[in-house]
């Protein structure tokens, strides 16, 4: 199967806000399935968000069970996904199959539980912590339209803010 | 021909530095690349991948007269200019101290020891007159992996200086 083209920044399609998906059906189903070649065949390839391929549904792939030595929650298919808690922040570095070329630094939470419903609309819960909670807030972004370079922060700063949070 | 340049200006820092230079550059005929700008001490400095239709001598023609009304100091090299060549970094050593003479040396000596190829570094003296500190930050491709350096770095660590080396995985989601 082949993969769906990945809009690249500046397309202003990135930047929509996407709504819920409605119908938990055959079509939705078939779709995850292409969205998750695509993932698979990039660079990285550890997440998708549905609106990078031009569908500006809530639909987010994140699996990060290919990196070693982390807690992860395998592949996980969030449909309509919402973060329910928040806990911890850490500065990160993140780049973005439609950011090609670039990478930046990105605080996030550290810890993250989820609720999701999967393609077949059951709903599911998830805990996630470091990279896998990263990946799924770098993915959850798209569907509000926000880029990681909307998030961009100092490397300066990361020295100073990183000793703030160890003396909490 | 499209050529590309490094040009260096560096003068007294004052507002509207950046502004009016890459005016100057940009109504000349001339496309920024990659650039790095920063007040050290003082002084403004900036390093510029500048592409141009044309020889050293037609860019210090564009840049001379806003240098001189700045009383900035131009240096320019001809070089072989690639975009889209970026390294991406795996480690993030975070090196501060007590300032004295030969932190860095003594530091990026072990770096290179143990195979890391800088690919950024800043670094910075705070604290006060009579008792500065150096902090200093890069970011690198730690080729022989990221335990060579925390194992090196002990004897850095062992005169006082705080060490902080912290694995870069980066995300591409």
């Amino acid at each position: 199967m082949s993969s769906l083209e990945i809009l690249k920044y500046p397309d202003e399609r990135l930047k929509q806000v996407s709504t819920e998906v409605e119908a938990f059906d055959d079509a939705l189903r078939s779709f995850i399935i292409k969205l998750e070649v695509t993932m698979r065949a990039g660079p990285g390839g550890v997440g998708i968000a549905a609106p990078q391929v031009a569908r500006f549904e809530h639909i987010v792939i994140v699996d990060v069970s290919n990196k070693p030595k982390i807690k992860h929650n395998g592949c996980m298919i969030l449909v309509n996904p919402e973060i329910t808690e928040w806990d911890g922040y850490k500065i990160g570095r993140e780049g973005c199959m439609s950011v090609p070329d670039y990478t930046g630094n990105v605080m996030r939470a550290e810890r993250i539980k989820l609720e999701a419903f999967d393609e077949h609309g059951i709903k599911r819960e998830f805990e996630c912590e470091g990279y896998e909670a990263r990946a799924v807030q770098h993915e959850i972004d798209h569907l509000d339209g926000l880029l990681f370079l909307d998030r961009l922060v100092s490397r300066k700063k990361d020295l100073f803010r990183r000793k703030v949070y160890k003396n909490k | 021909m499209s050529n590309w340049y490094m040009l260096n200006l560096i003068g007294n820092d004052q507002s509207g530095i950046v502004a009016q230079v890459t005016s100057a550059l940009y109504k000349g005929g001339s496309h920024l690349g990659e650039t790095s700008m920063m007040r050290l001490g003082g002084n403004f400095t900036m390093m510029m991948m500048v592409n141009l239709e044309g020889s050293a001598d037609d860019l210090v023609k564009i840049v001379q007269p806003i240098a001189d009304k700045l009383n900035l100091h131009v240096h320019i090299d001809s070089i072989e200019g690639r975009l889209h060549q970026h390294i991406e970094p795996n480690v993030r050593v975070t090196v501060f101290g007590a300032d004295r003479a030969g932190i860095v040396a003594q530091v990026t000596g072990v770096l290179a020891e143990s195979g890391m190829d800088i690919l950024d570094l800043e670094s910075d003296v705070g604290g006060t007159e009579d008792k500065p500190i150096y902090i200093m930050y890069m970011e690198g491709l730690a080729e022989d992996g990221i335990e060579a350096l925390r194992t090196a770095l002990e004897s850095v660590r062992n005169e006082g200086i705080d060490v902080d080396v912290e694995e870069i995985e980066t995300l591409i989601g």
